[in-house]
């Protein structure tokens, strides 16, 4: 049914999400490949890849790597943005589907499609304003981010590993999987801490998932790198035992200069 | 958004049909015309052909139109369930009308009040086609109260052109049916205009700001897609129309549906059948181009407001 599971009180409902760290993100795009390779063989498998080769690739795929600048000149930040399903409170993708194919659990909140009630109207992509929805060319329906339904409930593989392929992967550990229905889990925490935030609030569709915005960056801290901390070190006046170190990096210094 | 011809068609050809009939039926029933069963059995069929023909065409752009049945399930909720649901209600009374007009000559009793509970499905149909698009708040475009007085004035205007043009054939010439057709006109004259004026001067509330939640460190611009090739997103959703060549067509799209056919209707509705005749029709072709045009419009000018996650600076 395509009509919203009815809601509970505030606190005791599960609202599976996730939580990307936009600061600590380095853009490596491990997070949607191996968001693909689990996938591609789990429970919307198999997410099809059309001409890999050519000139024109194409396929489904959860997870997108934007890069966004923000702020203009010295001030600016690069900051790679990692967009996928954001499992909303309100989902509209859910509501407009008018086969009842798109369905949000009343378990814990996450979206999903039955892909056999699916018609390929594309109507959920059109509804989704984080543009999260891709079609299947291949299959005729529609595809989106489970959350990794088959891993996080999956008996099978060990527990630690029981999170979203996504947060798994991560190497800067800039994915956090949790309940964010509930204060007192470690997901909710990071958000109050971070001022973690929902993406377009005024779309009104309550996403689940949360962003933590970049730290203020450092400023007014002089040269740094490599070349800095040496022309430093040859500049100071090296006393007692360090003198011969002294020299030796004043002679690194003149090479490297040449 | 990108312009799919199988909902252009779709939206055009059933809101002439949905139009025609609904003006057969209101025309039946209030005695404004005669009901002459050839003029019915074309009409009614015209419109029937119009309405089915779009359905069909609608099942085309699907993955799978074997499971369309699927989509009478969800009215409670979806929009695009209510119109297949309502659209296919529609034939019961259309059905019934058609047998009063054509076998028993005849729109009182039971069929008058078939006939209006027709005209009253084809509002309502054509309501719900264009609420579909309306409560899409992703699209500023069309979220907006203009959407649905739009597509339900083509509607009238489409369908009361053709039913001039058909009554004109069968030598049938009255006041009211040139009246109908002139407060089409007048109606989308407004209406699209207004349309065309709010979706120029209101973007949506969405910015690439307010899309990363970056605004506080400054103005946001992208800087690499996720992609070097066109994803699904983007070619569904990232069709974009230059604007010199959008004010071209609206300019176009406005002679065809309204400028050419208010002169056409004006000059020939209650001259001879000589001129009557081919005046008329030429005047519902006109508009139906004119519809196609403004419909094309309707998709390729619409944004969507995950652009903004692919470069657009405003939704």
């Amino acid at each position: 049914m395509t009509l919203l599971p009815a809601r509970k009180p505030q606190g005791q409902e599960v609202k599976l999400g996730l939580v990307i760290d936009l600061d600590t993100c380095v853009g490596c795009h491990a997070c949607a490949v191996n968001c693909k390779e689990w996938n591609t063989g789990g429970h919307s498998a198999p997410l099809p890849d059309n001409n890999p080769y050519g000139t024109d690739p194409n396929g489904v795929w959860f997870n997108r790597i934007h890069t966004f600048e923000a702020g203009q000149g010295t001030d600016s930040r690069t900051v790679h943005f990692p967009r996928s399903c954001l499992h909303c409170e309100d989902a509209a993708c859910v509501t407009v589907c008018p086969t009842g194919a798109s369905y949000k659990r009343e378990a814990d909140g996450i979206v999903l499609v039955n892909e056999d009630a699916c018609i390929g109207c594309k109507l959920c992509s059109w509804a989704c304003p984080y543009g999260a929805r891709e079609y299947d060319t291949d299959a005729g329906v529609m595809k989106k981010c489970t959350l990794c339904i088959d891993r996080i409930y999956n008996e099978n593989i060990p527990e630690d590993e029981r999170v979203p392929a996504c947060v798994s992967t991560c190497p800067a550990s800039a994915r956090h999987f949790g309940d964010l229905g509930d204060p007192e889990s470690a997901v909710s925490q990071l958000v109050a801490e971070r001022g973690g935030y929902e993406l377009m609030p005024e779309m009104g569709y309550k996403p689940v998932n949360r962003y933590l915005p970049p730290r203020a960056a450092k400023k007014n801290q002089g040269p740094s790198g490599v070349g800095a901390a040496l022309s430093r070190i040859a500049t100071e006046d090296a006393p007692g035992a360090a003198a011969g170190s002294g020299k030796f990096l004043r002679w690194v210094d003149r090479v490297l200069s040449r | 958004m990108h312009p799919a011809y199988s909902v252009i068609f779709f939206t055009t050809a059933s809101g002439a049909g949905y139009g025609l009939i609904a003006t057969m039926a209101l025309f039946g029933v209030l005695n404004g015309v005669t009901l002459d069963p050839w003029f019915g059995a074309i009409g009614f069929g015209l419109g029937t052909l119009l309405i089915t023909g779009g359905l069909l065409s609608s099942t085309a752009h699907l993955g799978h139109p074997e499971r369309a049945w699927r989509a009478f399930s969800q009215w409670k909720s979806s929009w695009l369930s209510r119109e297949g649901v309502l659209a296919t209600a529609t034939y019961v009374p259309l059905a019934l009308t058609a047998w009063g007009w054509i076998v028993e000559g005849s729109l009182e009793g039971p069929f008058g009040l078939f006939a209006v509970a027709l005209a009253l499905l084809c509002v309502l149909t054509v309501h719900a086609t264009a609420m579909i698009y309306a409560t899409l708040r992703t699209i500023s475009a069309w979220h907006n109260k203009r959407t649905v007085p739009v597509y339900l004035s083509f509607a009238l205007l489409t369908g009361s052109m053709w039913f001039h043009a058909l009554a004109q054939m069968f030598g049938y010439q009255t006041p009211m049916q040139a009246a109908i057709v002139a407060i089409g006109l007048l109606l989308v004259l407004f209406l699209k205009r207004s349309y065309w004026r709010t979706i120029d001067l209101t973007p949506g509330a969405s910015t690439p700001e307010s899309a990363t939640g970056l605004g506080d460190i400054g103005k946001v611009r992208l800087l690499d897609n996720p992609t070097m090739t066109e994803t699904f997103v983007q070619r569904e959703m990232g069709f974009s129309i230059a604007r010199k060549h959008s004010l071209k067509l609206r300019r176009l799209a406005f002679l065809g549906y309204c400028a050419i056919p208010f002169a056409l209707t004006l000059l020939t509705s209650e001259a001879a059948p000589a001129v009557a005749v081919p005046g008329t029709l030429a005047a519902a072709i006109c508009v139906s181009f004119g519809v196609v045009i403004e419909r094309w419009l309707f998709f390729a000018e619409a944004k969507h407001v995950s652009m903004l996650y692919y470069g657009a600076q405003s939704s």
